[in-house]
Protein backbone atom coordinates (compact mmCIF):
# COMPACT_ATOMS: atom_id res chain seq x y z
CA UNK A 1 0.00 0.00 0.00
CA UNK A 2 1.26 3.38 -0.39
CA UNK A 3 2.01 4.71 2.85
CA UNK A 4 1.08 8.52 3.48
CA UNK A 5 3.30 11.63 4.50
CA UNK A 6 3.20 12.11 8.50
CA UNK A 7 1.49 15.30 9.52
CA UNK A 8 -1.10 15.45 7.05
CA UNK A 9 -5.47 15.04 7.78
CA UNK A 10 -6.30 12.05 6.30
CA UNK A 11 -8.89 14.08 4.45
CA UNK A 12 -5.69 15.37 3.03
CA UNK A 13 -4.01 12.85 2.32
CA UNK A 14 -6.23 11.45 -0.60
CA UNK A 15 -4.83 12.93 -4.01
CA UNK A 16 -7.36 15.19 -5.91
CA UNK A 17 -10.36 12.68 -5.89
CA UNK A 18 -11.06 14.17 -9.80
CA UNK A 19 -7.90 12.53 -11.12
CA UNK A 20 -8.00 9.20 -12.59
CA UNK A 21 -4.40 8.23 -11.33
CA UNK A 22 -5.81 8.28 -7.79
CA UNK A 23 -8.74 5.68 -8.60
CA UNK A 24 -6.21 3.73 -10.06
CA UNK A 25 -4.37 3.90 -7.16
CA UNK A 26 -6.92 2.98 -4.53
CA UNK A 27 -7.80 0.21 -7.45
CA UNK A 28 -4.58 -1.02 -7.69
CA UNK A 29 -2.99 -0.69 -4.57
CA UNK A 30 -4.86 1.25 -2.11
CA UNK A 31 -4.03 3.25 0.82
CA UNK A 32 -2.45 3.31 4.54
CA UNK A 33 -3.58 6.98 5.45
CA UNK A 34 -3.00 6.40 9.09
CA UNK A 35 -0.14 7.80 11.43
CA UNK A 36 3.00 5.46 11.84
CA UNK A 37 1.87 5.40 15.83
CA UNK A 38 -1.82 5.50 17.11
CA UNK A 39 -2.68 8.28 19.77
CA UNK A 40 -4.72 7.01 22.39
CA UNK A 41 -8.82 7.19 21.31
CA UNK A 42 -8.02 6.47 17.65
CA UNK A 43 -10.26 4.12 15.55
CA UNK A 44 -8.88 2.29 12.75
CA UNK A 45 -11.10 1.75 9.75
CA UNK A 46 -9.94 -0.90 7.65
CA UNK A 47 -11.68 -0.38 4.08
CA UNK A 48 -12.21 -1.44 0.44
CA UNK A 49 -10.44 1.15 -2.07
CA UNK A 50 -14.15 1.60 -3.72
CA UNK A 51 -15.05 3.62 -0.31
CA UNK A 52 -12.28 5.88 0.24
CA UNK A 53 -13.22 8.81 -1.04
CA UNK A 54 -16.59 8.83 0.53
CA UNK A 55 -15.77 7.33 4.08
CA UNK A 56 -13.27 10.34 4.35
CA UNK A 57 -16.18 12.87 2.91
CA UNK A 58 -18.22 11.12 5.63
CA UNK A 59 -15.79 11.90 8.31
CA UNK A 60 -14.74 15.50 7.18
CA UNK A 61 -18.54 16.49 7.51
CA UNK A 62 -19.37 15.01 10.86
CA UNK A 63 -16.31 16.04 12.16
CA UNK A 64 -15.04 12.39 12.69
CA UNK A 65 -11.50 13.25 13.20
CA UNK A 66 -10.13 10.40 15.22
CA UNK A 67 -10.78 7.87 12.57
CA UNK A 68 -7.92 6.57 11.01
CA UNK A 69 -7.98 5.08 7.67
CA UNK A 70 -6.10 2.48 5.50
CA UNK A 71 -7.75 1.08 2.34
CA UNK A 72 -7.12 -2.28 0.29
CA UNK A 73 -6.75 -2.29 -2.76
CA UNK A 74 -10.41 -2.24 -4.67
CA UNK A 75 -9.25 -4.48 -7.54
CA UNK A 76 -9.74 -7.19 -4.65
CA UNK A 77 -13.38 -7.14 -5.82
CA UNK A 78 -12.57 -9.49 -8.45
CA UNK A 79 -11.20 -11.83 -6.56
CA UNK A 80 -13.56 -11.84 -3.63
CA UNK A 81 -11.77 -15.39 -2.15
CA UNK A 82 -8.83 -13.26 -1.45
CA UNK A 83 -10.14 -10.62 0.39
CA UNK A 84 -10.43 -12.25 4.27
CA UNK A 85 -7.07 -13.35 3.82
CA UNK A 86 -6.01 -9.15 2.93
CA UNK A 87 -7.96 -8.06 5.77
CA UNK A 88 -6.79 -10.68 8.04
CA UNK A 89 -3.00 -9.00 7.26
CA UNK A 90 -4.58 -6.19 7.76
CA UNK A 91 -5.78 -6.40 10.94
CA UNK A 92 -2.58 -8.48 12.44
CA UNK A 93 -0.32 -5.92 11.19
CA UNK A 94 -2.28 -2.36 13.02
CA UNK A 95 -3.33 -4.80 15.95
CA UNK A 96 -0.70 -3.61 18.09
CA UNK A 97 -1.82 0.33 17.90
CA UNK A 98 -5.28 0.09 17.10
CA UNK A 99 -7.13 -1.51 20.05
CA UNK A 100 -10.55 -0.93 18.16
CA UNK A 101 -10.77 -1.94 14.54
CA UNK A 102 -13.59 -1.56 12.38
CA UNK A 103 -14.17 -3.18 8.97
CA UNK A 104 -15.72 -1.22 6.08
CA UNK A 105 -16.54 -4.14 3.46
CA UNK A 106 -19.85 -5.73 2.89
CA UNK A 107 -19.96 -9.24 2.61
CA UNK A 108 -18.68 -8.36 -0.91
CA UNK A 109 -19.14 -11.80 -2.66
CA UNK A 110 -17.52 -13.87 0.27
CA UNK A 111 -20.31 -16.25 1.08
CA UNK A 112 -19.83 -15.71 4.29
CA UNK A 113 -16.35 -15.96 4.76
CA UNK A 114 -15.42 -12.22 5.61
CA UNK A 115 -18.12 -12.29 8.70
CA UNK A 116 -16.59 -15.77 10.26
CA UNK A 117 -13.39 -13.77 10.13
CA UNK A 118 -14.58 -10.62 11.42
CA UNK A 119 -16.01 -12.89 14.50
CA UNK A 120 -12.59 -14.73 14.68
CA UNK A 121 -11.32 -11.50 14.67
CA UNK A 122 -13.88 -10.32 17.09
CA UNK A 123 -14.17 -7.09 15.06
CA UNK A 124 -17.22 -5.16 13.61
CA UNK A 125 -17.99 -4.93 9.57
CA UNK A 126 -20.51 -3.29 7.50
CA UNK A 127 -23.78 -4.75 7.35
CA UNK A 128 -25.24 -6.20 3.81
CA UNK A 129 -24.34 -8.17 0.69
CA UNK A 130 -22.16 -5.17 -1.30
CA UNK A 131 -21.75 -1.50 -0.96
CA UNK A 132 -24.51 -0.85 -3.98
CA UNK A 133 -27.09 -1.86 -0.78
CA UNK A 134 -25.51 0.22 1.68
CA UNK A 135 -25.12 3.22 -0.61
CA UNK A 136 -29.35 2.43 -1.41
CA UNK A 137 -29.81 1.47 2.24
CA UNK A 138 -29.97 -1.99 3.21
CA UNK A 139 -33.57 -1.99 4.26
CA UNK A 140 -34.44 -0.13 0.78
CA UNK A 141 -32.43 -2.16 -1.51
CA UNK A 142 -33.52 -6.09 -0.44
CA UNK A 143 -37.18 -3.95 -0.58
CA UNK A 144 -36.52 -3.18 -4.41
CA UNK A 145 -35.96 -6.47 -5.04
CA UNK A 146 -34.59 -5.77 -8.40
CA UNK A 147 -32.94 -8.63 -9.56
CA UNK A 148 -32.19 -7.41 -13.10
CA UNK A 149 -30.79 -4.50 -12.65
CA UNK A 150 -26.51 -3.78 -12.56
CA UNK A 151 -25.19 -1.69 -10.15
CA UNK A 152 -22.62 1.35 -10.40
CA UNK A 153 -21.27 3.30 -7.67
CA UNK A 154 -19.44 6.94 -8.39
CA UNK A 155 -15.98 4.56 -8.23
CA UNK A 156 -16.88 1.95 -10.23
CA UNK A 157 -18.47 4.31 -13.24
CA UNK A 158 -15.55 6.09 -13.01
CA UNK A 159 -13.29 2.64 -13.01
CA UNK A 160 -15.28 1.10 -14.97
CA UNK A 161 -13.08 -0.45 -17.31
CA UNK A 162 -10.90 -1.81 -14.74
CA UNK A 163 -13.88 -3.39 -12.31
CA UNK A 164 -16.30 -4.57 -15.36
CA UNK A 165 -14.95 -4.05 -19.52
CA UNK A 166 -11.47 -5.36 -19.01
CA UNK A 167 -11.96 -8.28 -16.21
CA UNK A 168 -14.82 -9.37 -18.14
CA UNK A 169 -12.10 -10.13 -21.53
CA UNK A 170 -15.07 -7.41 -23.10
CA UNK A 171 -11.80 -5.44 -24.37
CA UNK A 172 -10.66 -8.42 -26.32
CA UNK A 173 -14.00 -10.17 -27.15
CA UNK A 174 -17.13 -7.50 -27.03
CA UNK A 175 -19.22 -10.24 -28.58
CA UNK A 176 -19.40 -11.84 -24.93
CA UNK A 177 -21.40 -8.90 -23.95
CA UNK A 178 -24.33 -10.76 -23.95
CA UNK A 179 -23.35 -13.63 -23.04
CA UNK A 180 -22.76 -11.59 -19.53
CA UNK A 181 -25.60 -9.16 -19.47
CA UNK A 182 -28.34 -11.01 -21.48
CA UNK A 183 -30.45 -11.56 -18.71
CA UNK A 184 -29.99 -7.56 -17.06
CA UNK A 185 -32.01 -4.66 -17.98
CA UNK A 186 -30.92 -2.03 -17.04
CA UNK A 187 -27.74 -0.17 -15.46
CA UNK A 188 -28.54 1.71 -12.23
CA UNK A 189 -26.25 4.52 -11.09
CA UNK A 190 -26.16 5.02 -7.51
CA UNK A 191 -24.84 8.44 -7.51
CA UNK A 192 -23.16 9.47 -4.11
CA UNK A 193 -22.40 12.75 -5.13
CA UNK A 194 -23.96 15.58 -8.01
CA UNK A 195 -21.44 15.08 -10.67
CA UNK A 196 -22.89 15.66 -14.64
CA UNK A 197 -19.31 14.15 -16.17
CA UNK A 198 -19.95 11.18 -13.68
CA UNK A 199 -23.74 10.91 -14.30
CA UNK A 200 -22.91 11.33 -18.19
CA UNK A 201 -20.05 8.21 -18.01
CA UNK A 202 -22.55 6.01 -16.42
CA UNK A 203 -25.11 6.62 -19.28
CA UNK A 204 -22.38 5.91 -22.34
CA UNK A 205 -21.53 2.73 -20.09
CA UNK A 206 -25.20 1.14 -20.04
CA UNK A 207 -25.16 2.13 -23.90
CA UNK A 208 -22.01 -0.27 -24.09
CA UNK A 209 -23.40 -2.67 -21.85
CA UNK A 210 -27.14 -2.63 -23.68
CA UNK A 211 -29.12 -1.63 -21.36
CA UNK A 212 -31.18 1.25 -19.88
CA UNK A 213 -30.33 3.96 -18.00
CA UNK A 214 -31.36 4.67 -14.28
CA UNK A 215 -29.24 7.05 -12.36
CA UNK A 216 -30.45 7.62 -8.48
CA UNK A 217 -28.67 10.13 -5.85
CA UNK A 218 -28.20 8.34 -3.21
CA UNK A 219 -25.18 10.22 -1.08
CA UNK A 220 -23.82 8.36 1.57
CA UNK A 221 -26.69 6.16 2.60
CA UNK A 222 -26.34 4.17 5.37
CA UNK A 223 -22.49 5.01 5.25
CA UNK A 224 -22.82 7.94 7.48
CA UNK A 225 -24.92 5.61 10.28
CA UNK A 226 -22.48 2.78 10.34
CA UNK A 227 -19.31 5.55 10.84
CA UNK A 228 -21.31 7.97 13.11
CA UNK A 229 -22.33 4.22 15.52
CA UNK A 230 -19.19 3.34 15.70
CA UNK A 231 -17.59 6.91 16.51
CA UNK A 232 -20.00 7.77 18.79
CA UNK A 233 -17.73 8.00 22.60
CA UNK A 234 -18.86 4.74 24.51
CA UNK A 235 -20.53 3.48 20.91
CA UNK A 236 -22.10 0.03 21.53
CA UNK A 237 -20.52 -3.50 19.89
CA UNK A 238 -22.28 -4.09 17.40
CA UNK A 239 -24.69 -1.38 17.23
CA UNK A 240 -23.82 -0.13 13.75
CA UNK A 241 -25.36 -3.83 12.14
CA UNK A 242 -28.40 -3.72 14.44
CA UNK A 243 -29.23 0.22 13.25
CA UNK A 244 -29.24 -0.12 9.65
CA UNK B 1 -9.29 -19.88 -39.85
CA UNK B 2 -6.34 -22.27 -38.55
CA UNK B 3 -2.99 -21.03 -38.56
CA UNK B 4 0.99 -23.22 -37.97
CA UNK B 5 2.97 -21.88 -35.68
CA UNK B 6 4.19 -19.92 -38.80
CA UNK B 7 1.35 -18.56 -39.66
CA UNK B 8 0.46 -20.36 -42.45
CA UNK B 9 -3.45 -21.54 -43.27
CA UNK B 10 -4.05 -25.36 -41.96
CA UNK B 11 -6.25 -26.45 -44.23
CA UNK B 12 -8.36 -28.88 -41.93
CA UNK B 13 -9.51 -31.45 -44.58
CA UNK B 14 -5.88 -32.34 -45.41
CA UNK B 15 -5.03 -33.14 -41.69
CA UNK B 16 -5.07 -37.42 -40.67
CA UNK B 17 -7.51 -37.87 -38.00
CA UNK B 18 -5.04 -37.72 -34.99
CA UNK B 19 -3.66 -34.56 -36.65
CA UNK B 20 -7.40 -33.38 -36.71
CA UNK B 21 -8.34 -33.73 -33.35
CA UNK B 22 -4.78 -32.39 -32.17
CA UNK B 23 -5.69 -29.31 -34.50
CA UNK B 24 -9.29 -29.36 -33.17
CA UNK B 25 -8.31 -29.24 -29.17
CA UNK B 26 -6.18 -26.06 -30.34
CA UNK B 27 -9.26 -24.21 -31.96
CA UNK B 28 -11.14 -25.04 -29.01
CA UNK B 29 -8.64 -23.69 -26.73
CA UNK B 30 -8.95 -20.45 -29.04
CA UNK B 31 -12.19 -20.50 -29.08
CA UNK B 32 -12.41 -21.10 -33.13
CA UNK B 33 -16.29 -22.23 -33.76
CA UNK B 34 -16.24 -21.98 -37.71
CA UNK B 35 -13.25 -24.32 -37.28
CA UNK B 36 -14.67 -26.46 -34.65
CA UNK B 37 -17.52 -27.04 -36.82
CA UNK B 38 -15.80 -27.55 -40.13
CA UNK B 39 -13.74 -30.36 -37.83
CA UNK B 40 -16.70 -31.74 -36.91
CA UNK B 41 -18.34 -32.41 -40.39
CA UNK B 42 -14.92 -33.74 -41.48
CA UNK B 43 -14.60 -36.50 -38.87
CA UNK B 44 -18.30 -37.62 -39.24
CA UNK B 45 -17.34 -37.79 -43.23
CA UNK B 46 -14.80 -39.98 -42.74
CA UNK B 47 -17.07 -42.67 -40.73
CA UNK B 48 -16.32 -41.45 -36.97
CA UNK B 49 -19.49 -42.24 -35.00
CA UNK B 50 -21.07 -39.12 -33.36
CA UNK B 51 -20.44 -40.40 -29.76
CA UNK B 52 -16.64 -40.73 -30.80
CA UNK B 53 -16.66 -37.29 -32.27
CA UNK B 54 -17.83 -35.68 -28.84
CA UNK B 55 -15.85 -37.50 -26.75
CA UNK B 56 -12.15 -37.47 -28.40
CA UNK B 57 -12.20 -34.41 -30.10
CA UNK B 58 -14.66 -31.80 -28.23
CA UNK B 59 -14.47 -33.43 -24.89
CA UNK B 60 -10.93 -34.33 -24.71
CA UNK B 61 -10.41 -30.74 -26.01
CA UNK B 62 -13.06 -29.23 -23.19
CA UNK B 63 -11.26 -31.46 -20.64
CA UNK B 64 -7.58 -29.24 -21.37
CA UNK B 65 -9.45 -25.91 -21.04
CA UNK B 66 -11.27 -26.92 -18.08
CA UNK B 67 -7.49 -27.61 -16.26
CA UNK B 68 -6.09 -24.58 -17.82
CA UNK B 69 -8.97 -22.74 -15.79
CA UNK B 70 -8.73 -24.36 -12.61
CA UNK B 71 -4.86 -23.83 -12.72
CA UNK B 72 -5.62 -20.30 -13.75
CA UNK B 73 -3.98 -20.59 -16.92
CA UNK B 74 -6.98 -19.36 -19.20
CA UNK B 75 -9.74 -17.30 -17.50
CA UNK B 76 -13.56 -17.33 -18.15
CA UNK B 77 -13.50 -15.35 -20.83
CA UNK B 78 -11.32 -17.61 -22.78
CA UNK B 79 -13.50 -20.47 -21.64
CA UNK B 80 -16.70 -19.04 -22.57
CA UNK B 81 -15.15 -18.68 -26.36
CA UNK B 82 -14.38 -22.04 -25.90
CA UNK B 83 -17.71 -23.51 -24.46
CA UNK B 84 -19.03 -21.47 -27.70
CA UNK B 85 -17.04 -22.65 -30.00
CA UNK B 86 -18.10 -26.31 -28.18
CA UNK B 87 -21.54 -24.97 -28.47
CA UNK B 88 -21.22 -24.70 -32.42
CA UNK B 89 -19.98 -28.58 -32.60
CA UNK B 90 -22.65 -29.85 -30.02
CA UNK B 91 -25.54 -28.30 -32.11
CA UNK B 92 -24.25 -30.65 -35.29
CA UNK B 93 -23.91 -33.91 -33.47
CA UNK B 94 -26.85 -33.75 -31.10
CA UNK B 95 -29.31 -34.95 -33.23
CA UNK B 96 -27.47 -37.48 -34.45
CA UNK B 97 -26.49 -38.68 -31.22
CA UNK B 98 -30.10 -39.28 -30.22
CA UNK B 99 -30.44 -40.70 -33.67
CA UNK B 100 -27.76 -43.84 -32.69
CA UNK B 101 -28.90 -44.21 -29.29
CA UNK B 102 -25.24 -42.63 -27.76
CA UNK B 103 -25.18 -44.05 -24.07
CA UNK B 104 -26.74 -41.49 -21.32
CA UNK B 105 -24.86 -42.37 -17.78
CA UNK B 106 -27.62 -40.07 -16.25
CA UNK B 107 -29.69 -37.07 -15.92
CA UNK B 108 -29.65 -33.75 -14.41
CA UNK B 109 -31.92 -31.35 -13.71
CA UNK B 110 -30.38 -27.79 -13.20
CA UNK B 111 -30.97 -24.16 -12.64
CA UNK B 112 -30.20 -20.85 -11.50
CA UNK B 113 -31.84 -20.12 -7.98
CA UNK B 114 -35.27 -18.03 -7.01
CA UNK B 115 -33.86 -14.02 -7.31
CA UNK B 116 -30.69 -15.20 -9.51
CA UNK B 117 -30.41 -14.01 -13.07
CA UNK B 118 -26.74 -15.55 -13.19
CA UNK B 119 -26.65 -18.26 -15.62
CA UNK B 120 -22.60 -18.52 -17.09
CA UNK B 121 -21.72 -20.93 -14.59
CA UNK B 122 -24.78 -22.72 -15.14
CA UNK B 123 -24.45 -23.01 -18.75
CA UNK B 124 -21.09 -24.14 -18.65
CA UNK B 125 -21.98 -27.33 -16.30
CA UNK B 126 -24.65 -28.25 -18.83
CA UNK B 127 -22.91 -28.10 -21.80
CA UNK B 128 -19.69 -30.40 -19.91
CA UNK B 129 -22.41 -32.54 -18.76
CA UNK B 130 -23.98 -32.93 -21.84
CA UNK B 131 -20.60 -33.51 -23.50
CA UNK B 132 -19.53 -35.91 -20.65
CA UNK B 133 -22.57 -38.36 -22.23
CA UNK B 134 -25.60 -36.64 -19.38
CA UNK B 135 -28.73 -35.88 -20.15
CA UNK B 136 -29.46 -32.36 -18.90
CA UNK B 137 -32.69 -30.84 -18.21
CA UNK B 138 -32.01 -26.94 -17.86
CA UNK B 139 -34.60 -25.03 -16.03
CA UNK B 140 -32.45 -21.49 -16.67
CA UNK B 141 -32.40 -18.68 -14.18
CA UNK B 142 -34.85 -17.55 -11.20
CA UNK B 143 -36.22 -20.97 -9.89
CA UNK B 144 -38.49 -21.26 -7.13
CA UNK B 145 -38.73 -24.41 -5.18
CA UNK B 146 -41.75 -25.29 -7.27
CA UNK B 147 -39.82 -25.41 -10.13
CA UNK B 148 -37.45 -27.86 -9.34
CA UNK B 149 -39.82 -29.99 -7.51
CA UNK B 150 -42.01 -30.29 -11.00
CA UNK B 151 -39.12 -30.70 -12.97
CA UNK B 152 -38.05 -33.44 -10.84
CA UNK B 153 -41.10 -34.89 -10.88
CA UNK B 154 -41.54 -34.77 -14.83
CA UNK B 155 -38.06 -35.66 -15.29
CA UNK B 156 -37.17 -38.37 -12.72
CA UNK B 157 -33.35 -37.04 -13.24
CA UNK B 158 -30.45 -39.09 -10.84
CA UNK B 159 -29.09 -35.30 -9.79
CA UNK B 160 -30.24 -32.50 -9.35
CA UNK B 161 -27.85 -29.11 -9.83
CA UNK B 162 -28.30 -25.40 -8.57
CA UNK B 163 -26.45 -22.67 -8.82
CA UNK B 164 -26.57 -19.21 -7.36
CA UNK B 165 -23.85 -15.68 -7.98
CA UNK B 166 -24.95 -13.90 -4.98
CA UNK B 167 -24.35 -14.17 -1.68
CA UNK B 168 -28.21 -13.00 -1.02
CA UNK B 169 -29.35 -15.92 -3.14
CA UNK B 170 -27.11 -19.24 -2.28
CA UNK B 171 -29.15 -19.57 0.81
CA UNK B 172 -32.18 -20.63 -1.30
CA UNK B 173 -30.64 -23.90 -2.22
CA UNK B 174 -31.31 -24.53 1.55
CA UNK B 175 -34.84 -23.82 1.05
CA UNK B 176 -34.93 -26.40 -1.60
CA UNK B 177 -32.98 -29.25 -0.05
CA UNK B 178 -35.22 -28.92 3.28
CA UNK B 179 -38.10 -28.82 0.93
CA UNK B 180 -37.00 -32.59 -0.47
CA UNK B 181 -36.82 -33.59 3.11
CA UNK B 182 -39.59 -32.38 4.22
CA UNK B 183 -41.62 -34.72 1.28
CA UNK B 184 -39.12 -37.49 1.79
CA UNK B 185 -37.45 -37.10 -1.88
CA UNK B 186 -34.48 -36.00 -0.64
CA UNK B 187 -32.46 -39.66 -1.02
CA UNK B 188 -34.18 -40.12 -4.25
CA UNK B 189 -31.69 -37.41 -6.00
CA UNK B 190 -28.22 -36.56 -6.05
CA UNK B 191 -27.74 -33.12 -5.29
CA UNK B 192 -24.72 -30.80 -6.29
CA UNK B 193 -24.38 -26.90 -5.52
CA UNK B 194 -21.58 -24.04 -7.61
CA UNK B 195 -21.13 -20.60 -8.32
CA UNK B 196 -18.93 -18.25 -6.66
CA UNK B 197 -19.13 -17.34 -3.38
CA UNK B 198 -20.24 -20.82 -1.95
CA UNK B 199 -17.55 -23.27 -0.71
CA UNK B 200 -17.54 -27.13 0.51
CA UNK B 201 -18.57 -26.43 4.39
CA UNK B 202 -21.58 -24.60 2.68
CA UNK B 203 -22.39 -27.33 0.78
CA UNK B 204 -22.13 -29.81 3.80
CA UNK B 205 -24.34 -27.12 6.05
CA UNK B 206 -27.05 -27.04 3.76
CA UNK B 207 -27.09 -30.73 2.98
CA UNK B 208 -26.52 -31.37 -0.46
CA UNK B 209 -24.05 -33.77 -1.51
CA UNK B 210 -21.24 -32.01 -3.26
CA UNK B 211 -20.31 -28.60 -3.81
CA UNK B 212 -18.78 -28.34 -7.33
CA UNK B 213 -16.03 -25.10 -7.90
CA UNK B 214 -16.13 -25.45 -11.54
CA UNK B 215 -17.84 -27.21 -14.31
CA UNK B 216 -15.34 -30.21 -14.96
CA UNK B 217 -15.29 -30.59 -11.35
CA UNK B 218 -18.94 -31.07 -11.52
CA UNK B 219 -18.38 -33.70 -14.32
CA UNK B 220 -16.19 -35.85 -12.11
CA UNK B 221 -18.29 -35.36 -9.06
CA UNK B 222 -21.19 -36.24 -11.08
CA UNK B 223 -19.60 -39.76 -12.41
CA UNK B 224 -18.32 -40.21 -9.43
CA UNK B 225 -21.87 -40.24 -7.20
CA UNK B 226 -23.92 -41.80 -10.19
CA UNK B 227 -21.04 -44.60 -9.56
CA UNK B 228 -21.35 -45.27 -6.11
CA UNK B 229 -25.13 -45.06 -6.42
CA UNK B 230 -25.16 -47.86 -8.81
CA UNK B 231 -22.63 -49.90 -6.52
CA UNK B 232 -24.94 -49.24 -3.84
CA UNK B 233 -27.95 -50.92 -5.71
CA UNK B 234 -25.95 -53.49 -7.17
CA UNK B 235 -25.05 -54.18 -3.05
CA UNK B 236 -28.27 -53.81 -1.55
Amino acid sequence: MTPAPDGATAADRLPNSETASSDQALAEQGYDLCPAAAAPGRILLIACGALAREILAVTRQSGLEHLDLICLPAKLHNTPEHIPDAVRAAVTRHRASYPEIKLLYADCGTGGRLAALCDALGIEMLPGAHCYALFDGIGRFAARGEMTSFYLTDFLVRQFDAFVWRPLGLDRHPELRDLYFGNYRSLVHLAQVEDAATADLAAEHAARLGLAFERRLTGYGDLGASLETWARPGGERGSASRDI
Amino acid sequence: MSEDESGEEIILSDLDDAELVEQMFDDLYDGMKEEIEEGVRILLGRGWPPYRVLTEALVGGMKIVGEDFRDGILFVPEVLLAAGAMKGGMAILKPLLAETGAPTIGKMVIGTVKGDIHDIGKNLVSMMMEGAGFEVVDLGINNAVEAYLEAMEAEKPDILGMSALLTTTMPYMKVVIDTLVARGLRDDYIVLVGGAPLNEEFGRAIGADAYCRDAAVAVETAKALIARRHNRAAAG
